[in-house]
């Protein structure tokens, strides 16, 4: 450039720095339209919540609906399964939150915190191992909750994590009983 | 007039099939070179457009038997969504909704369109979600594995009149009634020569809802003495392909109720249920714009900068 | 990609690391920074550069896209349509695509009619020449099966009648159009496998747009004068000079093209593409996409046996010939001068053949009935003179205009009374950083 200057330098600098800028936030914007068309598209979010009739589900029966294409239980849990899960120590768990997605992100793992003021019975969760996503076994495992396969994760009665290699409890989604006899899932 | 000849039609009509021409495009500006080429296009196309204009003159006079359709051209209306910076007018697209659903919907299908999308009409959730529980959806198979109806949800589409496009056609004379989710784009009469050229600077997009209005609105004009319409057919003037369609005036004044106080007349309506077709064929027409305004608005500022810095880098520089 | 060693040594010693285990920065270095150009390129060359601007994009919009489209013929008109609706950002990605193909077509017809004006074909750039007609002619090839996926009445009835061209072809053209459409007419099978192509063969047009670019690195770059380059004061580097021209050209044309497709979108398409394909009813009237319309009417122009060649087959072969005589300008053209300022004569047929072009496509979108007939023969006969006549002749009879030493002479003379001494040329490739 050196021959072709005959402009104040500083200029000449604030001419391309800005010129510069522009392309960057250009191809910036340019981007964006590629990364958004990878989000879930209008019509999977539409799905995204369910309606379950429960009535039909006594003590001890479950169902399995798909939600967001995985696998949510909905389990009428017998007094027994209850009792257990209500009887363990909070210390003795791997995982002390509750992750109950209807609660605060802090909530400790106590068997109320896992279900839902009033319906205390009924375990709503998402049935995916929180190892690498196998789906595990109902009423299987050391403690009567539920067992993975794939890797021997063991989870209790509340789906809570007891052992093995999985690092939290199961997921309880966003739920709501619209009536005795429906859940909202989502 | 239409400077150009068409296909010649038998007496037949030919429902569902479409003359609109293909528009072509020329010329794209930048620097002496290049606009003497358009221009040269133009004066091209001009000859040709001239020495067409005899033979096009001369089928005129033949009143009752035309050749080329539709035979009058689209009247041009004023659209709320015409132009960069169009919206939909809500208001509007509701009292369209309401006009198919109470009188398109008997026979066309509306395939493409969710009940979710509604909330572009203007709608709440709680209102979309009352909209859809009032259609019945076949479902299934459940469990046992029967199919069932159940009432709409917000994520099903329209459900369609007719089971199967053979039934719609053996239900209305052997012409299935088209599926209406892309129908303002799926029409339109070729503008010709020069006004595709215009076309590109007015940005005359409404092709498709000028054609629906005027073909909903033409109805009531008599055919030219002597000519022929076929059995079964309605003469309209405005119709694409032919003299006639099979399908029936479908509108008719006070046919449906309007509480927002709109004039409740065939040509309301057909305003109403055009805008609201636009709408169901390009639901994301205020989005394009308005990102279409910026992208612009950002090229030529971004344009002016690179302008300004090419300049600098090529002061002195003999070229 | 130039010839020639480079003296070049990158500043960094991660550059001077990597540079002698691959010489890839030297390498980018030849080729877009240090890479002399002729100071006096106007802003027709600057398509080149937007050229290949088209190709990423169509490839990126293209890759996209196909993660939302489904190639069946019962599922593709339907997701499209769910790109349209559904998809985040679906629909402005689909209408820069679509769009994308005409505007990619619009500044290959520039860049083709540039290089016609100034003798860019001429020794010794004839292989340069053709490289480039090889990609339009895959660019044509894409084109037309990119039409055919979203299964509209216009993909299918397209795809039927282009398909249609080899039924002409002696003895074995049904089986060669069973060939390719995989069936008896246009069906799944034949949406597979253009959908297959479709995704490959922008890939093949890259590769022979990096042949095109090396062989211009070998030759180098044709000029407004068409004088080769004599001095290094006929030329400048390619960064900073040609990039920012380039990059102010695209940006004009980028804002033409966004126009398009923010404001107008369908404007270049038509509207029986709306309609879900229809094997059983042929829309009143086909027409190809505009890029394709000048062929178009060759195809229709020939209406009459020529020996014994029947008018399907003539104007199958005519078609065909139109595209062969962009292959044979370079030696078509008998002419010593290269660039048409200087040949008075040459510079009138040309524009002459480019109001023709424009006419035929005109014609092309228009019925083929009554004096639209006459006139797209009398054009095809004028497309096909110009190559077979006024190419060879001109350059025999014509008598060009005195032409410039050099580059920099022209620079000079076109510049006189400014500063005589061309500023800038004193500067040598090799010290820009």
């Amino acid at each position: 450039m050196s021959a072709t200057d005959t402009q104040d330098p500083n200029r000449r600098d604030f001419l391309y720095v800005a010129t510069g800028m522009a392309a960057v936030v250009g191809a910036g914007a340019v981007a964006w339209p590629f990364i958004d068309q990878m989000r879930p598209d209008a019509s999977t979010l539409a799905l995204a919540s369910v309606e379950v009739d429960v009535s039909s589900l006594t003590p001890g029966m479950s169902l399995v609906v798909k939600w967001r294409g995985k696998p949510v239980v909905v389990r009428n849990r017998t007094e027994k399964e209850m009792k257990d899960a209500e009887a363990v120590n909070l210390a003795e768990l791997k995982d002390p939150i509750a992750r109950n997605a209807n609660l605060p992100a802090d909530a400790p793992a106590t068997d109320a915190n896992r279900t839902t003021p009033g319906k205390e019975a009924w375990m709503v969760m998402v049935q995916v191992c929180t190892h690498l996503g196998c789906i595990p076994l109902g009423q299987e495992g050391d403690f009567g909750g539920w067992f993975c396969p794939c890797h021997g994760s063991v989870y209790d009665t509340a789906g809570r994590i007891r052992k093995g290699p999985a690092p939290e409890n199961m997921a309880v989604p966003v739920f709501q009983f619209v009536s005795d006899t429906k859940i909202r899932i989502g | 007039m239409i400077p150009k000849s068409g296909n010649r039609y038998s007496d037949k009509v030919m429902l569902e099939t479409m003359t609109a021409r293909q528009r072509i495009s020329r010329g794209i500006g930048m620097k002496k070179v290049l606009s003497s080429l358009a221009l040269l296009g133009l004066v091209a196309a001009g000859m040709g457009a001239a020495s067409t204009g005899a033979s096009a003159q001369e089928e005129a006079h033949n009143e009752a038997a035309p050749t080329h359709f539709p035979i009058h051209e689209p009247k041009e209306m004023d659209w709320s969504f015409a132009g960069p910076f169009g919206t939909y007018d809500k208001a509007q697209l509701q009292r369209g909704l309401k006009v198919y659903k109470e009188v398109c919907s008997a026979c066309h299908s509306m395939n493409l369109v969710a009940f979710r999308t509604l909330e572009g009409l203007g709608y709440s959730d709680a209102q979309i979600k009352t909209l859809a529980a009032e259609y019945t959806i076949h479902d299934g198979p459940n469990d046992a594995g029967d199919m069932f109806d159940r009432p709409g949800k917000p994520s099903d589409h329209f459900p369609a009149p007719f089971p199967n496009v053979e039934a719609a056609a053996a239900a209305n004379g052997g012409a299935a009634p088209p599926d209406m989710s892309l129908l303002a784009k799926a029409r339109g009469v070729e503008r010709g020569f020069p006004r595709f050229v215009f076309d590109i600077f007015t940005q005359y997009a409404q092709g498709g809802p000028d054609y629906i209005h005027s073909l909903l609105t033409g109805y009531d004009q008599q055919p030219p003495a002597g000519m022929v319409i076929p059995e079964g057919t309605h003469y309209n003037p405005y119709f694409l392909s032919g003299v006639s369609l099979k399908m029936p005036k479908p509108l008719s004044d006070g046919q449906v109720t309007y509480d927002d106080g709109a004039p409740q007349t065939v040509d309301q309506y057909s305003r109403d249920v055009s805008a609201f077709l636009m709408w169901a064929a390009e639901p994301h027409l205020e989005d394009r714009k308005k990102t279409g305004f910026r992208v612009l608005v950002f090229l030529l500022l971004f344009g002016a900068l690179v302008y300004l810095t090419k300049r600098k880098v090529w002061a002195g520089v003999a070229h | 990609m130039s010839e020639g060693h480079s003296t070049y040594t990158p500043k960094s010693g991660i550059g001077r690391w990597f540079d002698s285990r691959m010489p890839l920065p030297r390498l980018v270095y030849d080729s877009f920074i240090a890479y002399p150009v002729p100071r006096n390129l106007n802003y027709a060359w600057t398509f080149g550069g937007i050229l290949a601007l088209m190709l990423a994009a169509q490839i990126l919009t293209g890759i996209v896209l196909a993660m939302h489209y489904a190639a069946d013929s019962t599922l593709a008109f339907d997701s499209v349509e769910k790109i349209m609706r559904d998809v985040n950002s679906g629909w402005l990605l689909r209408y820069l695509h679509s769009n994308g193909a005409s505007f990619f077509f619009v500044a290959v017809y520039i860049h083709i009619f540039r290089g016609l004006y100034y003798g860019s074909y001429k020794a010794p750039r004839e292989l340069l020449w053709i490289l480039g007609c090889i990609i339009y002619l895959l660019m044509m090839a894409t084109g037309f099966m990119g039409y055919v996926l979203p299964w509209g009445q216009m993909s299918f009835w397209g795809a039927t009648v282009i398909t249609g061209f080899f039924t002409a072809i002696p003895l074995v053209g049904d089986w060669i159009q069973q060939l390719l459409l995989g069936g008896f007419a246009v069906d799944n099978p034949t949406l597979n496998r253009f959908f297959a192509l479709h995704y490959l063969l922008p890939f093949m047009i890259a590769g022979v747009v990096v042949l095109h670019i090396w062989a211009l690195h070998v030759v180098g770059q044709n000029n407004p004068t068409g004088i080769e380059v004599k001095s290094k004061t006929d030329t400048l580097a390619f960064t900073p000079y040609a990039t920012i021209k380039d990059g102010f050209g695209m940006i004009v044309f980028l804002f033409v093209f966004a126009y398009f497709v923010f404001y107008l979108p369908n404007y270049l398409g038509h509207p029986d593409n709306y309609t879900v394909a229809n094997p059983l009813k042929t829309p009143a009237h086909i027409v190809p996409e505009w890029y394709f319309l000048p062929f178009y009417a060759i195809l229709r122009a020939i209406t009459f046996n020529i020996g014994p060649i029947n008018s399907k087959l003539g104007g199958v072969l005519c078609m065909f010939g139109a595209i062969v005589m962009l292959f044979l300008v370079p030696w078509l053209d008998t002419s010593k001068v290269r660039s048409a300022v200087y040949r008075p004569w040459y510079k009138l047929f040309f524009w002459l053949f480019v109001a023709d072009a424009i006419l035929l496509g005109w014609l092309g979108s228009q019925p083929a009935e009554g004096s639209y007939v006459f006139m797209a023969q009398m054009a095809t006969l004028f497309y096909f003179a110009f190559f077979l006549v006024a190419l060879p002749v001109l350059g025999l009879i014509e008598k060009p205009r005195r032409l410039p030493n050099s580059i920099t002479e022209a620079v000079l003379e076109k510049n006189k009374g400014g500063g005589g001494h061309p500023a800038g040329a004193t500067t040598a490739p090799e010290t820009k950083g």
